[in-house]
């Protein structure tokens, strides 16, 4: 009786646990199909983000474009019509350049990690790119881009009227993998059998308890009570860490 | 199979899969050979086979539940797999380019006629009638021009002007950046704005028709004729066409958005993108053309004003004619 009560009570607090785990839980998330049959995760960029990346852009815009001017100023009519031509490929141009030629990140996007991809997840090409940087002439009515973000809060993918009608998203750059690994310990199987999610999220926990405090990874190891049973303190992180090694195969 | 004896029979192949992606990432970069491959590197012919089994492998691991870290590796190994094996582009070529102007462009404009005529006569229109009306009532001008304005285009239609069309100091070359900045921007946003469900785009269409026609009406009534014509004549039918072009681009996009058949209506605008694009680049070449033409030609006096008209005229004709027969099929 009591052993059923508490197998249920670990599981549910199990549940709590694997809730901020995979990545794909996230509706930010996004899965694309490949001709493989795998599906490939890709974390979308939100407004906020690509309004840094806008940012920056603008800055080094207005950079170039003050530095140009005072040089170009002192030509008389010839720099000022030189002026307005560079004006012009900047503003139009450039940024589909940097997404079609130069690993498909204007500057600023490149600084936030940000890069442009078709929607199956390749690289972008000329013909979408133009096409989301020409559109942003209507994105950015009526003001400080109000269509773009009223589309972009409009559908799951983040798309600016620009996106959808090019068919591109924004995503971050490869998500760098943490480089945490399992911490070596004697392997141990546990008292009770896991279930897959279960499994998943003992070694979530192993492979993240060296990126955490010591106190936040005993804070955690204390709730799965059905595993642990009395232990408290680090003598429960290390049983978790055991069990991990256990279910990953080591010897 | 356990995740460690999972690790332990693979991990050569990921390495060597990685340091292809490697090497081949940083070629890109550089346009070079890139660093010459060690002695077991993975042959070129064996990725498409190298990549399917780290795509297996990903799915393997996703379906046995191992560590996320694995998981995440393995997805990061085939995201770049297939953004390098998909992403392969065809070289562009000026071959492709001219190919593009001397046939895609003008079939595109034939297939899509019904919307360039609709842009022409929503541009044309507003143009010819305002020319006509300010004959018989001058003063309508001031509906739509404030006096200022009048005064300054006077002063660049001026006859005594040694360059028509602007004033003295202005050199060709500055208002050549000018007549870029300011005339492709007006193409753009008559594009751009057919997201609007088409509003946009026929607004601009209208207000520059009605607009361009208040000037040339005005100028001509006021005495200003023949500067005025010379000047334009030469640069109008690239301009003018392409003006009416953007409309077309815009109002495709309008009518996914408004017809989208059987499609849904993201999936129409995205296919409507496509096709709105292309009329853009041609557009947007003729802006160019134009821009050339009214920065270096139109505003010499040298040349009799009758030599300036059979020029535009020229022109027009080749416009015509490069739409009507260019492209077509020989022996059709």
């Amino acid at each position: 009786m009591w052993r059923r009560s508490a197998q249920a009570r670990q599981s549910s607090v199990l549940r709590v646990l694997v809730g901020f785990v995979p990545l794909l839980m996230l509706d930010t998330a996004r899965r694309i199909a490949t001709p493989e049959g795998i599906e490939l995760a890709l974390r979308l960029a939100g407004p906020v983000p690509r309004a840094c990346a806008w940012l920056v852009d603008l800055l080094i815009r207005f950079a170039i474009l003050g530095a140009l001017g005072l040089f170009l100023g002192a030509l008389g009519g010839f720099g000022r019509g030189a002026f307005l031509l560079i004006w012009f490929f900047l503003e139009w141009l450039f940024p589909a350049w940097c997404e079609a030629e130069w690993g498909g990140a204007t500057p600023g996007k490149r600084a936030f990690g940000l890069v442009v991809l078709h929607d199956d997840g390749t690289p972008v090409r000329w013909p979408a790119a133009l096409a989301r940087n020409l559109l942003r002439a209507f994105d950015f009515l009526p003001f400080g881009y109000g269509f773009g973000l009223a589309a972009m809060l409009m559908n799951r993918d983040f798309k600016r009227l620009g996106d959808l009608a090019a068919g591109t998203i924004v995503a971050y750059r490869d998500p760098k993998p943490s480089g945490f690994q399992i911490p070596q310990a004697p392997p141990l199987a546990p008292l009770v059998p896991l279930t897959l999610t279960e499994q998943r999220a003992i070694l979530d926990f192993a492979e993240r308890a060296p990126g955490l405090t010591e106190e936040r990874a005993e804070e955690l190891a204390a709730i799965p009570r059905g595993l642990v049973g009395n232990l408290d303190g680090r003598a429960a992180t290390q049983r978790l860490i055991r069990i991990a090694n256990y279910l990953v195969g080591r010897k | 199979m356990r995740q460690a004896a999972f690790i332990a029979r693979h991990a050569t192949d990921w390495e060597r899969f990685e340091a292809w992606l490697d090497r081949r990432e940083k070629r890109r970069k550089r346009d070079a050979q890139g660093a010459p491959p060690e002695r077991d590197a993975l042959p070129d012919g064996e990725v498409p086979q190298a990549y399917r089994h780290v795509c297996q492998h990903l799915a393997l691991a996703r379906d046995r539940q191992y560590s996320p870290e694995l998981v995440d590796r393995l997805n990061q190994l085939a995201l770049r797999g297939h953004h390098l094996l998909y992403g392969a582009r065809a070289r562009r070529s000026v071959a492709r380019a001219l190919e593009f102007f001397f046939v895609g462009f003008p079939r595109l404009v034939r297939a899509e006629r019904r919307l360039v005529v609709a842009a022409a006569c929503l541009f044309f229109g507003p143009l010819m009638l305002l020319i006509a009306v300010l004959q018989f009532y001058p003063d309508f001008v001031y509906y739509l021009i404030g006096p200022d304005a009048l005064a300054h285009l006077q002063e660049m239609y001026d006859p005594s002007n040694e360059r028509l069309g602007r004033r003295k100091a202005d050199a060709n070359v500055m208002m050549f950046g000018f007549y870029i900045w300011n005339n492709v921007k007006i193409g753009f946003q008559t594009f751009a704005t057919g997201l609007s469900f088409g509003l946009g785009t026929v607004f601009f269409l209208i207000f520059n028709g009605v607009y361009i026609g208040a000037v040339a009406g005005h100028l001509t009534q006021a005495g200003f004729a023949t500067p005025f014509w010379s000047f334009v004549s030469g640069h109008s039918a690239f301009e003018l066409t392409a003006i009416a072009i953007s409309g077309a681009a815009g109002l495709r996009l309008a009518s996914a958005l408004i017809a989208p058949g059987l499609a849904s209506r993201k999936a129409a605008l995205v296919a409507a993108g496509r096709p709105a694009v292309r009329l853009i680049y041609g557009a947007a070449t003729m802006f160019l053309a134009a821009a050339f033409v009214e920065a270096f030609w139109s505003p010499l006096t040298f040349f009799a004003p009758f030599t300036k008209y059979l020029v535009g005229a020229v022109l027009w004709g080749l416009v015509i004619g490069y739409f009507l027969f260019m492209g077509r099929p020989r022996g059709a």
